[in-house]
């Protein structure tokens, strides 16, 4: 039995844009939608995290960190990116700077919509990070023997 | 109720202890589950179910482990065995003078597993985690010393059952010892090492490094002291074991109450308030008892 659905750690991060999807994670974490009934702990650490979810296009200089602080997450680990920007760079896509979405740089695993994504869609996301998160779990322990 | 007394009296010390290892995780992890949802239901949020944070330990170690020292680990399993093994002592009813210096010691272990990771937030939490030793360990000695002067014995199993309330002869040193409580619970204000709520701004603290299953150990190691600390604010009472067990949970509550209404304090008003209150509660009940005797 895996226990990730009941506790889904969530690591966020902003790698730029206008804010406006780095603010619906936080407003998410206020009394009236409240991630923590469902287990949900925004943990700011990646060494504590299960879920990375990114806000925001990324570009060359957020890049570095987006990746240090994938690889320090333990395994299993899930990619979430988080609004149009991380899904796609949106308006920022032709800036000369930008890289475009996060699945330009790592491997991501669930698209939340929306510009800027609601929290309800945030939620959703995380619920469905869960269930790829088991499956990895599953596949992980067979691969370790 | 005296019925456990005696029940408790029936089993040797070795059974008590056993006791104690297996029931004190449950019963800490699921004071844990209560401090979250009350906290939740405070702040106006629904809040996780109570026994989330058994969910959180059984997922910790089902992740990966991640070592980046490997003396990082063995640190943290003495800390889980010094703080059971103190755990396991008092509740077996042995010297309250051996626990409070195991816990110590336990506490010793877990800075320097701060101190073993490189992470710079980890070093500055195990630094914090030195002065809030240094804050509230004169108060748990000057209990101890309190509770012999009281009834001529540290002998846990005597001190519980001793006929008068020891409330009454030591009420500044429960007070100077509800004090320092808020920062053995890790609770606000004086959360400075390591944090239970999410944001910091020393990220985890002292426990930044740790993941997966070391987490959980701590985390466990956690409960583990927290029953433990409130059997002590039990011996206070332990003159009539429903009130000590209400007082107790209470006391619990009380700091749930204290950590929500608090923001974090710095580390010199920590230091020097925790001294102020021993020093005005704790030492002065301890020269008043002397001169009455
Ligand atoms: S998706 Fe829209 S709201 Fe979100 S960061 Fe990009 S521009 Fe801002």
């Amino acid at each position: 039995m895996a226990w990730f659905k009941r506790s889904p750690w969530i690591l966020h991060y902003n790698a730029t844009s206008c804010n406006g999807c780095d603010t619906e994670v936080i407003v998410s974490l206020t009394p009236l939608y409240d991630l923590e009934r469902f287990g949900i702990i925004n943990t700011g650490n990646p060494k504590h995290a299960d879920i990375l979810a990114v806000t925001g296009s990324v570009n060359e200089k957020s890049v570095q960190a987006l990746k240090n602080l994938y690889d320090q997450m333990p395994n299993p680990k899930v990619i979430m990116a988080v609004g149009l920007c991380a899904i796609s760079g949106c308006v920022f896509q032709d800036c000369y700077n930008v890289m475009g979405g996060v699945d330009k740089v790592l491997p991501v695993d669930v698209y939340v919509p929306g510009c800027a994504a609601r929290p309800e869609a945030i939620i959703d996301g995380v619920i469905m990070a869960c269930e790829i998160l088991e499956k990895k779990y599953a596949e992980w322990k067979k691969g370790r023997g | 109720m005296n019925s456990i007394y005696e029940a408790y009296q029936v089993l040797s010390m070795a059974e008590r202890a056993l006791v104690f290892l297996v029931l004190a995780p449950i019963a800490g992890g699921l004071l844990a589950g209560i401090d979250r949802k009350l906290s939740a239901r405070l702040q106006g949020r629904y809040g996780p179910p109570v026994r989330q944070p058994f969910f959180d330990v059984l997922k910790l170690f089902q992740k990966e482990r991640i070592v980046v020292n490997k003396f990082q680990n063995f640190n943290i399993i003495l800390f889980f065995l010094f703080t059971a093994c103190s755990g396991a002592l008092f509740f077996a009813g042995a010297d309250i003078l051996l626990t409070v210096f195991g816990l110590a010691l336990a506490g010793t272990f877990f800075i320097l597993a701060g101190f073993s990771v490189g992470s710079p937030y980890s070093h500055l939490g195990a630094e914090r985690e030195v002065i809030q030793m240094v804050s509230y360990e004169p108060m748990v000695i000057l209990m101890a010393v309190g509770m012999y002067q009281a009834t001529g014995s540290f002998k846990v199993a005597d001190l519980v059952q001793y006929e008068a309330p020891l409330i009454l002869y030591l009420p500044g040193i429960f007070l100077g010892f509800l004090y320092i409580l808020t920062i053995k619970f890790r609770k606000s204000p004086f959360d400075l090492s390591m944090s239970h709520h999410a944001h910091q701004e020393i990220v985890r603290g002292i426990t930044t490094e740790f993941s997966g299953p070391a987490l959980a150990l701590i985390e466990i190691t956690h409960w583990y002291e927290n029953v433990l600390l409130l059997g002590m604010v039990y011996l206070f009472f332990g003159f009539n074991p429903w009130i000590a067990l209400v007082v107790s949970l209470a006391t619990y509550l009380f700091e749930i109450f204290i950590d929500m209404n608090y923001a974090r304090f710095k580390w010199q008003l920590t230091l020097a308030s925790t001294w102020l209150f021993t020093a005005v509660a704790g030492i002065s009940n301890i020269v008043v008892l002397s001169v009455m005797k």
